[in-house]
């Protein structure tokens, strides 16, 4: 939820923590579902975030290497996954139970619908609070960005209109497979 | 170091710096253990309790043990490590000693764990290069805010439950919108300069 909010002031920002998350989740998951039949299960919380925990440092330290500016802007969100509750999630309810291949396609699936989220999140902030995408402004000076949504409380209210929205496009598509149902009985 | 400055510290922690509304550490909590007043309360003093003990013994594991053997790059592991740790010691205690605050707090104790505030108070303390007591003053002061922050919230929905927005912004989507608008109120604060 956290990272959510914070890091998607623009959309390379949103897509780099995805992808960072990503990566712990799939790394994770694959030693978890290894070691699911030796850890003892009063520990498994503890065990779990001993692992979880050393993939995000190493994360951390290869961004620190590679991405420097992004490491920057992400800021102490990048050691903060550790406590992300997907990832935990992840862990307890799929990882402990299933073998290490299905459990690396589900981390990739998770992080890629999580990243895609955030790319989101971020595509709408940036567009509306800087008038740029991907950096690159588009506003011909036609437009006047409202930096409000770049700050924490866009944040908040950008979110709930972009859920309130896909629900409507999700009630909408229901309502129309009902629909389409009614028509064949008849 | 002056007993004013460590003043300016706590009241910008509290207000200017919020946790939630400019930081976003501990949103998961926020808004989900806000449905009422009480039950908020209940979590803003268990954080409060758990992030001014865990800030000061991160500190002390961060300069005598990660620095002198030049492990800092551990940090992460340790310091979630040490907060777990003490989230189990403090349950423990209350249960064994103070069975009273344990009941009114003890379900709350195993979700603060994963609350990212803790370990961002931590982080920060060693990042910004607090010394001991700054450091507990940080961590009980952020973990204020949050309690004001939450507290304030949970007002806020106990007046949402009785709105009737579209139906597709029922929930979530009007939580988050209310939130938005005691964040912009929050925003003010960070106009404040000192000196």
């Amino acid at each position: 939820m956290c990272p959510t909010l914070a890091t998607t002031t623009s959309f390379i920002n949103g897509i780099g923590m995805g992808l960072a998350a990503t990566a712990v989740l799939i790394c994770s998951n694959f030693l978890i579902s290894l070691l699911r039949k030796f850890i003892p299960s009063p520990v498994r919380i503890a065990a779990y975030i001993i692992i979880i925990s050393g993939f995000v440092t190493a994360v951390e330290l290869f961004m620190k290497a590679y991405v420097f500016s992004l490491y920057q802007s992400l800021g102490l969100f990048i050691p903060l996954i550790v406590v992300n509750c997907i990832i935990f999630a992840r862990a307890e309810a799929f990882a402990s139970k299933n073998s290490p291949l299905p459990s690396v396609a589900d981390g990739l699936a998770t992080g890629l619908g999580f990243t895609g989220a955030l790319g989101i999140i971020g595509f709408v902030r940036e567009l509306i609070g800087t008038g740029k995408i991907l950096g690159h402004d588009i506003t011909f000076g036609v437009y006047e960005p409202a930096f409000f949504f770049v700050l924490p409380a866009g944040a908040f209210i950008t979110l709930g209109f972009i859920i309130a929205g896909v629900r409507r496009i999700s009630d909408v598509i229901a309502e129309r497979k009902l629909r389409a149902k009614e028509d064949k009985n008849k | 170091m002056s007993f004013t400055s460590v003043l300016l510290l706590m009241f910008s922690a509290i207000l200017i710096d919020n946790f939630i509304f400019s930081k976003f550490y501990g949103c998961c909590p926020f808004l989900g253990v806000s449905k009422n007043p009480s039950t908020a309360l209940g979590m803003g003093a268990a954080v409060t309790f758990v992030m001014t003990v865990s800030s000061a013994a991160t500190w002390l594991v961060y300069k005598y043990l990660l620095v002198r053997f030049g492990l800092e790059y551990l940090r992460t592991m340790a310091f979630i490590l040490v907060i777990a740790a003490i989230v189990q010691l403090i349950e423990m205690f209350l249960k064994r000693f103070v069975p009273a605050l344990y009941r009114s707090l003890g379900i709350y104790l195993p979700l603060i764990t994963t609350n990212c505030a803790v370990l961002g108070a931590a982080l920060t303390n060693v990042q910004r290069g607090y010394n001991l007591i700054e450091s507990i003053c940080f961590g009980f002061s952020a973990a204020v805010g949050f309690t004001l922050a939450i507290l304030l919230f949970s007002g806020v929905r106990v007046r949402l439950e009785n709105a009737d927005p579209p139906k597709c912004f029922k929930g979530f989507p009007t939580t988050l919108i209310a939130a938005g608008l005691l964040a912009m109120a929050f925003a003010g604060f960070s106009g404040v300069r000192f000196g």
